[in-house]
């Protein structure tokens, strides 16, 4: 397995503030990495960097087969990038700023720039000062996903666009990866994540916390039951294995280790389950776990 | 009175934000007003040299075309008026327009209008209070040109009259905004509308004034002027005005009746599809931002020529009798003409050098805005992003000096008969060239290394500005004024043309500007 993108302790400060604390960060060539976090975790900062704009304080970092900030100019023509907040020229088209964008890439497909306007349901000849952010948005991916580029660094691609609009992306990211060409998308969309990518990595305060594919995060070994039983379910949380237990709306919901599943159903069996739900942890679970003492912490400040 | 409500919480919102930006705007027109009064009046202070402006300015279709009409010259206020009223009557109008516009389209187009528009606000309360505050601003600044001008010996009953065609016209103006404002569904382009009409009023009453015809009576600003000061002092003709702007206000309410909030009676035009040949590189996209502004400042720097070289055949009756304006072109030396000559290129150079460093530090608008980041994520390098564009500013600096020095030239050479001066005074006013350069160089140094601090670019720029316009009169220490890149430039066509300077100015730019693109190179883009 190559790698598209390899970065290993990489520290970014800005004044006072530690942006990057030790990322570690491995992207398999032709795959698609889910590049998941909170707000101000980095994941701007960490693509800005892979793009040269900005540098590393220290660390190394490896981009396709080159150096990000030395070799941008000649790495930029593989690669195309989609902005989390997408500016565009104002006394511009679209239209305009698509070809402009992918001309200074080295060229476009033609063929699939008409089918993406199409399937985007972009109108190019409207100036961008009166495109919505979804339009200025789309602008940005037409430009990116019509390009012949192996690597796409996409920033939150997908904040403004509206659920029919999401489909279409999710499609045409899937198609890229059926072309083998790699993907980092960065999101905060954990359906999103779910549904497209094939290995993610959690970032935390600058440093990836986590990371491997969805099974492996949700942890094989694991397993979340959601029960209602006739008799009250006491002493749960004794059982071995057993974890996070919570009462809602009358169930109890918690998370065990596979290993020790055939013990807690035997404490429940007596109590009477009158219903039984069991799933591997969903990835929202595992980010609200991740981050929970995070949202715990903010109001005690 | 239910379409009205909420007006006055609007009006303290709209002067709450506009605090600073209102105050600059009435103290610079009071300011240059009351200052270009009493020099006028310092200058002009023996009836010889008041009856010799009556003789050669009110006689020169130019500067009635700039000025106005040629009433009561042989009079110290009749002149301070004719000095002063350009300028407040522009000022004036500028500034309610944008004002108008600012408070209503462009509210409307980043969506702010409809989060007031969903409270307790009538239909036309936002535009009732943008009008309100760009009327009392045109008061205030009315009041203060009759405060200016009564410094000068100048009758109380005139002063008021002039007091007030200002602020008419500042009222003439907010009405106008208000409708290109309904019309028109972006700021940018509401406000070009409304600067077009006031730019048709301009042109009306120019060439009304040199024909002596009724086409200024079909301009606002020939209204305003019509009241002749000191020569009749009619007050009808503001009547006009006050009817006219009453009209357009009533058409603005009717039109707001007839459209949705965020959208213009007028949609926007779809521009083209696909990019022209020329938007594939920095510096065709420099070209296409900029092409706009090099034919603005083009059109500016060949009137402002046009006007200065109109006027150099008067010149030297003028000089002659009048003491203060000898002691000012003695400061340069050599023939009259000459030294009016050298000032007027300089004022060209000084242009250029105005859009030179606009233009240079344009990049640094598009990095502040975002929209560096996506393309310098393609196959660009920072090299080229930086510098390629400097073709269109360098062209364009020395585009601007040649049709500047061609405007001087040609409208000297119609006034003379003699075409023979055109084509040196165009060569001549490439000598400007390597001061902008220098200019540019310090704004590219400041983009690579310090691009908070940008602005000292634009100081310097101010700083020339006034070292060339007030040359020695300000007697300042050389180091200071050497400070001023165009102080190290050749006097031509009262000095002879020297090479050494030239070529020094040239290589300080290119240094500053290898120097910056290391900068460049190495910081992180925001």
């Amino acid at each position: 397995m190559s790698t598209a993108i390899s970065t290993r302790d990489v520290v970014k400060t800005f004044g006072s503030t530690r942006a990057l604390d030790g990322l570690d960060l491995e992207v398999a060539t032709g795959e698609v990495h889910g590049f998941l976090g909170p707000n101000g975790a980095g994941k701007s900062t960490t693509i800005r960097i892979l793009l040269g704009l900005m540098r590393a304080d220290s660390g190394s970092l490896q981009l396709l087969d080159g150096d990000p900030w030395h070799d941008a100019a000649t790495l930029h023509r593989r690669l195309a990038y989609v902005p989390g907040d997408v500016n565009l020229w104002p006394n511009l088209t679209g239209g305009e700023a698509i070809d402009l964008l992918s001309r200074l890439r080295g060229g476009i497909d033609e063929k699939r720039r008409a089918s993406l306007l199409e399937r985007f349901d972009l109108d190019p000849t409207k100036k961008a000062r009166s495109y919505s952010k979804g339009n200025r948005q789309k602008v940005a991916l037409v430009a990116a996903l019509a390009s012949d580029v192996e690597l796409l660094l996409l920033d939150e691609p997908t904040s403004g666009l509206d659920p029919l609009m999401e489909a279409t992306f999710q499609e045409c990211v899937r198609e890229i990866r059926e072309e083998g060409r790699t993907i980092l998308l960065s999101s905060h969309i954990l359906a999103e994540a779910e549904a497209l990518c094939d290995r993610v990595s959690i970032i935390r305060s600058g440093r990836v916390v986590q990371t491997g594919t969805l099974a492996d995060l949700r942890g094989l070994t694991r397993t979340t039951v959601e029960v209602a039983t006739e008799w009250p379910a006491d002493g749960l949380a004794n059982v071995p294995g057993v974890l996070h237990v919570e009462r809602v709306d009358g169930k109890v919901r918690f998370d065990v280790d596979t290993d020790h599943l055939d013990e807690a159903m035997d404490h429940l069996a007596p109590l009477r389950i009158r219903s039984l739900v069991s799933h591997p942890p969903t990835l929202e679970e595992l980010f609200l776990r991740q981050f929970g003492d995070v949202m715990e912490e903010e109001p005690a400040r | 009175m239910k379409a009205f409500t909420g007006t006055p919480a609007l009006v303290r919102l709209a002067l709450r934000r506009d605090r600073i930006r209102l105050s600059v705007w009435v103290l610079a027109l009071v300011g240059v007003t009351a200052a270009s009064a009493s020099a006028v009046a310092s200058t002009y202070d023996t009836p010889a040299e008041i009856a010799s402006y009556a003789r050669n300015i009110g006689s020169s279709p130019a500067s009635i075309a700039m000025a106005g009409p040629p009433v009561a010259l042989d009079t110290i206020g009749g002149i301070v008026v004719y000095e002063t009223s350009l300028t407040v009557l522009l000022g004036v109008a500028l500034m309610a327009l944008f004002t108008v516009v600012r408070h209503t389209r462009s509210e409307e187009e980043v969506g702010r209008t409809e989060l007031l528009a969903s409270a307790v606000v009538g239909r036309h309360a936002g535009t009732a209070a943008a009008v309100s505050v760009a009327v009392g601003a045109s008061l205030v600044v009315g009041l203060g040109v009759t405060g200016s001008v009564l410094v000068t010996p100048f009758p109380t009953g005139a002063a008021v009259l002039y007091g007030v065609s200002v602020t008419v016209l500042g009222i003439v103006f907010a009405a106008v905004a208000t409708v290109t404002a309904q019309l028109m569904s972006h700021g940018r382009s509401a406000t070009g509308a409304a600067l077009a009409v006031l730019g048709a009023s301009f042109a009306l009453r120019a060439i009304g004034d040199v024909q002596g015809s009724f086409l200024s009576w079909l301009s606002p600003v020939g209204w305003s002027q019509g009241v002749h000061l000191l020569a009749g002092d009619r007050w009808w003709p503001l009547l006009i005005s006050l009817v006219f702007a009453v009209g357009l206000f009533g058409l603005a309410g009717w039109l707001t009746t007839r459209r949705d909030v965020g959208s213009g009676v007028w949609a926007d035009r779809p521009g083209p599809g696909r990019a022209g040949r020329l938007l594939s590189s920095p510096l065709g996209l420099a070209w296409r931002l900029q092409r706009g502004t090099v034919v603005g400042w083009g059109v500016g720097l060949v009137l402002l020529g046009v006007v200065f070289g109109s006027v150099s055949n008067d010149l030297q009756d003028m000089v002659r009798d009048n003491p203060t304006l000898q002691e000012y072109f003695a400061e340069t030396g050599g023939s009259i003409t000459d030294a009016f000559f050298a000032v007027a290129l300089l004022f060209m150079g000084l242009g250029a050098a105005g859009f030179a460093v606009a233009s240079a530090l344009r990049l640094h608008g598009e990095e502040s805005a975002g929209r560096l980041e996506p393309l310098l994520a393609t196959d660009v390098s920072r090299d080229r992003m930086l510098l390629t564009p400097l073709v269109v500013t360098v062209g364009g600096a020395a585009l601007l000096v040649t049709v500047g020095g061609l405007g001087v030239g040609l409208a000297d050479a119609l006034v003379r008969g003699d075409f023979g001066a055109v084509l040196p005074l165009v060569a001549q006013s490439w000598v400007q060239l390597p001061a902008v350069l220098v200019l540019v160089g310090l704004a590219v140094l400041l983009m690579g290394w310090l691009p908070r601090a940008t602005a000292v670019a634009w100081a310097v720029v101010g700083f020339a500005f006034v070292v060339g316009w007030l040359g020695g009169l300000l007697s300042l220490p050389s180091w200071l004024s050497g400070l001023s890149p165009f102080q190290h430039l050749p006097q031509v066509p009262v000095e002879e043309v020297t090479v050494a300077p030239l070529v020094v100015l040239t290589l300080v730019a290119v240094v500053l500007v290898v120097v910056g693109a290391l900068g460049f190179r190495r910081r992180d883009i925001a």
